[in-house]
């Protein structure tokens, strides 16, 4: 990055800001707000994204082009976090039949609809 | 093995050795992002299957203040990190041996914290062995402490060889390395954060 | 804990095995200790950083693991065709079906695979060496310890016994007492470490260690597939470290991942197995793909057809090997629409598959073919392995699957495409550069009866399993006391038998050709070699390279042949850096293995002794500033004057 001379680090000092805010904005979301609770886990996913982001690219000089890394820093982040969006999202959608545990807590993503889908085959 | 030295630029990035341990790093990076990945998934998978042990929204509403505690301790640790690497881009040993210093001091209390709040939880019979939702819980936070914990031991060990050599083109591809990992640990630890705690006290 | 449960007793084979382990031990240590070569071991070989050695160890290890996994085959075989005989019990016969399958997938194709792209890759491209020669030798040793943990499971505590995908709650504590499931959880833990530590080595080593001049589409076709395969290996072996990890904790320290209990999910075991299990069949196939495009063009003598074709389909079939893993458990029930979704991921990898196939047929057409021995493992592997291809789609239909799925049909379908891409690709590998590692060509007609003997086997073992799977036969059945399934399980016996043959004049042909082949005199052993690693001299010097060539298309040995120019240029020799040789590889990862075994028995105590061993011998590496050497001008001159015979 261009701040490698300067006195002051600008970019880490902006970067670490930033994720301050990002993380009160995220707290308060879950503790003061009064949006609907999927709004909520989206925003706060959304804002743990863009801290991501901050850190990659303000602290981790992911783009640094001396390192003649090339683009495979950024590749091997990118493939990384989309495979962990496949683990994640694939697994709970796969996983989404919940073998009936009784008592149905909140965890059981798509309980209900496969519950219809399981009496369609009884049909 | 060519050496292929650069006049100019970053130290670390200045012999082919140097670039090839950075780039060998960042795709070891690529690796964890799909490590805790499914370490995350396992836990999405699970959440909710807390058979007799207590539901975790309320031990996370009542710890809520030291969660935040914990995360600007490491959120501050990441920054004083990347200020560390900035004073070894300036020469300066002595910046860098404070800054890391810092960095390490504020991982510790993380540390701290989070072991007392293990503890909490496990007084409050959510152990690893009590449920399917406790044991991914704990091996998910615990994965991360003991990346932390191994961070910290790699570190000392640098502040000790940087003592012994000074700053060289080894030296300081040692503790680039070790602050793109401090930083990925912050990566991870957003994303606990969120996804554990703050998706944990709204579900 | 009793000696008699330490040791397993009460089974005549094993005794046997026991004995034999003793024998062979003994006489290893006796010969080495008679010659006086143990500095001579300790030196050259437990010590190497060089990646040849270590591709060397690898494919030994291999080929001894193939011995081990086909010997447990023929054991299940005799059992199918002769159940009235007895022969294994129903303990022993699951024990063997999981060993087989582990050592096969794990412990023989992997490392076969890894041991070629050790010595070819680098020769490939223009290297000296990996990127991190230390971090290669780690790999091997946690790959060698890793099997030997596993394999030594036979004779000490018992073998796992919950089948090579280890399912729980089968495989979990409740059901699987005793340290059998921890080996297998162990063994493929600690040789995990070293394939990934592999997969990010080779990726640098490719991405910025390759001749000047070369762009990654100059690279050679097994180096591009070398290059998929580490992306795949970086980003599916976490998800394998993980999944074993969760499950040790379930059995050793009580957590309830994969449990009954504590609202445990069983099947989410299944899911993270395969989420890494897909990808790792194509682990093992990609690089096959290589092999067999190299050979194909090789003695085809063409450039190969459609180059830029083939590595697009390779990218696009890394890409898609993470979105099938449902396909292996359709019947688990996960619904309609989940099973919909996985069947036509699956179905669409058919396609980049098909276009490679028609690659290699291009490559053929109108080309004077050259009928040695890799060559006909490469032809025989094409329709061979569309058989296997294809039964892969018609499994890859949930409607379907729900039939096939864990009948003979699968199992026949799964070797089709494992032993005709993977196993021959090996065999067509081993023989095509068997020259560059050892000075001289295996013998070309023991060569074609091995090939004869394994191929016919092959398909008259695996042939009839489809229809014995349509029948109805059923996977890990131990008694098969059904009269119409007989006939073709005693046929396939035989065709197992067929191979074992074939296996058995292959590594005949490995002593008679050490003994009787011709040395090798250029480096270009078949004389229509294409790219890099046949423009060495023979043996390939230790720094591979005196002046690394300037490269800026395709098969570029091609023209160097026409010009005569060498990788040997006077004027422009320089000293060339080396990293020295070391013994910390071997140490580091026999602390690992040893608190590996501590915690197999739940010594925990013990286990924990040797995780501070391995902590501490990495603290001394990380304080070990020994950089290597460089090798003056005048050596490099001597060695290539006296290997090029100027």
């Amino acid at each position: 990055m261009a701040d490698t001379n300067k006195k002051v680090p600008t970019q880490h000092v902006i970067g670490f800001l930033l994720s301050l805010v990002m993380t009160l904005i995220a707290a308060w979301a879950v503790i003061g707000s009064a949006l609907p609770t999927m709004w909520i886990i989206i925003s706060i996913f959304v804002l743990a994204f863009l801290q991501a982001g901050v850190q990659l690219f303000m602290f981790m000089h992911i783009t640094e082009k001396s390192s003649g890394g090339g683009h495979v820093p950024w590749n091997m982040m990118f493939h990384g976090f989309a495979l962990a969006a496949i683990v994640v999202a694939g697994s709970l959608f796969t996983m989404s039949f919940g073998f009936d545990h009784g008592d149905m807590h909140g965890g059981d993503h798509g309980g209900n609809e496969q519950h219809e889908e399981h009496s369609n085959h009884g049909e | 093995m060519a050496a292929e030295e650069l006049k100019s630029g970053p130290l670390e990035y200045r012999s082919q050795e140097g670039r090839m341990g950075i780039l060998g790093f960042w795709i070891f990076l690529g690796a964890e992002v799909v490590l805790f990945a499914t370490l995350f998934a396992t836990y999405a998978v699970l959440f909710g299957r807390t058979a007799d042990a207590p539901a975790p929204s309320e031990l996370f509403q009542s710890g809520v203040g030291m969660t935040l505690v914990m995360t600007f301790l490491l959120l501050t640790s990441s920054f004083t990190c990347g200020i560390a690497v900035h004073e070894m881009r300036k020469g300066n040993a002595k910046g860098l041996a404070t800054w890391l210093i810092i960095t390490l001091v504020l991982g510790l209390g993380f540390l701290g914290l989070e072991i007392y709040e293990f503890n909490h939880y496990v007084h409050e019979g959510a152990t690893l062995p009590s449920s399917a939702y406790w044991s991914a819980f704990f091996v998910l936070a615990g994965t991360h402490g003991l990346h932390v914990t191994l961070g910290i031991g790699w570190a000392i060990c640098l502040l000790i060889q940087l003592k012994q050599r000074g700053l060289t083109n080894v030296t300081s591809r040692k503790f680039f390395v070790v602050s793109l990992y401090w930083h990925f640990l912050d990566v991870i630890w957003i994303f606990i954060f969120t996804g554990i705690y703050l998706t944990g006290m709204v579900l | 804990m009793a000696l008699d449960e330490f040791f397993v007793t009460g089974e005549p084979l094993i005794y046997a095995g026991m004995v034999s382990i003793a024998l062979v031990s003994a006489a290893i240590i006796f010969l080495l200790t008679y010659f006086k070569r143990w500095g001579w071991l300790w030196r050259e070989w437990l010590t190497t950083v060089d990646h040849k050695k270590i591709g060397i160890m690898y494919i030994l290890s291999a080929l001894v693991m193939l011995f081990r996994g086909g010997a447990d085959a023929l054991m299940m075989r005799m059992q199918l065709a002769f159940p009235s005989l007895e022969f294994l019990n129903a303990q022993h016969y699951n024990e063997i079906f999981t060993t087989h399958g582990t050592v096969m997938i794990i412990f023989m194709a992997m490392p076969f695979l890894i041991g070629l792209m050790n010595i070819i890759v680098p020769l490939q491209i223009g290297a000296r060496d990996f990127a991190f020669p230390f971090v290669n030798a780690l790999s091997f040793w946690s790959f060698f310890l890793g099997a030997m943990l596993f394999n030594i499971s036979f004779v000490i505590g018992g073998s796992p016994d919950a089948g090579w995908t280890s399912y729980t709650p089968l495989a979990g504590a409740a059901m699987s007492p005793g340290p059998g499931q921890n080996f297998y959880l162990m063994g493929l833990q600690l040789s995990g470490i070293g394939t990934l530590a592999t997969g990010i080595n080779l990726m640098v080593t490719i991405l910025k260690m390759r001749a000047p001049g070369m762009k990654l589409f100059h690279m050679p076709i097994f180096t591009w597939s070398t290059l998929v395969t580490c992306f795949i290996i970086v980003f599916a072996f976490p998800i394998l470290t993980v999944a074993l990890a969760l499950l040790t904790i379930d059995r050793i320290f009580g957590s309830q991942f994969f449990t009954l209990t504590g609202e445990g999910l069983p099947m989410m075991w299944a899911n993270l197995f395969w989420m890494w299990g897909h990808p790792e069949v194509y682990i093992v196939i990609l690089p096959a793909f290589g092999i067999f495009s190299e050979v194909i063009a090789t003695f085809a003598k063409k450039r190969l057809f459609g180059y830029s074709a083939m590595v697009w389909s390779m990218i696009i079939i890394a890409l898609l090997s993470f979105i099938v893993w449902v396909h292996h458990f359709f019947t688990m029930g996960a619904g309609a629409f989940v099973n919909s979704v996985f069947s036509v991921s699956t179905m669409l990898i058919a396609v980049p598959t098909g276009v490679k196939i028609f690659n290699w047929l291009g490559t053929l057409y109108k080309s004077k073919i050259e009928f040695t021995v890799p060559m006909l493992w490469s032809l025989a592997f094409i329709p061979s392995f569309i058989l296997g291809g294809v039964t892969g789609v018609m499994l890859g239909m949930a409607a379907a699957d729900y039939q096939f799925h864990n009948s003979y049909f699968l199992v026949a379908h799964f070797h089709y495409v494992l032993i005709a891409g993977t196993v021959f690709a090996c065999f067509a590998g081993l023989v095509y550069w068997y020259p560059k590692m050892f000075g001289h060509k295996m013998n070309e007609r023991i060569g074609k009866w091995a090939f004869w003997l394994f191929l016919i086997g092959f398909h008259v073992c695996f042939f009839p399993q489809y229809f014995l799977g349509l029948d109805g036969m059923p996977r890990r059945l131990f008694v098969t006391n059904i009269a119409e399934w007989l006939p073709l399980n005693v046929i396939s016996t035989v065709g197992a038998f067929g191979m074992g043959a074939g296996f058995a004049v292959f590594v005949f042909n490995i002593y008679y050709s050490y003994r009787y082949s011709e040395r090798e005199k250029t480096g270009d052993a078949w004389g229509h070699g294409r790219t890099l690693e046949w423009s060495t001299t023979t043996p390939v010097p230790f720094y591979n390279f005196a002046t690394v060539p300037y490269v800026d298309e395709i098969d570029p040995y091609v023209r160097m042949k026409e010009e005569g120019k060498t990788t040997f240029d006077e004027k422009k020799l320089k000293p060339i850096h080396m990293p020295s040789y070391t013994g910390q590889p071997i140490i580091m990862m026999g602390f690992l293995a040893f608190a590996s075994f501590a915690l197999i028995f739940e010594w925990i105590p013990l286990a924990i002794v040797g995780l501070l061993l391995a902590v501490g011998s990495m603290i001394y590496r990380s304080f070990d500033y020994d950089d290597g050497y460089y090798v003056p001008v005048d050596e490099i001159k001597r060695t290539e004057r006296k290997a090029r015979g100027l």
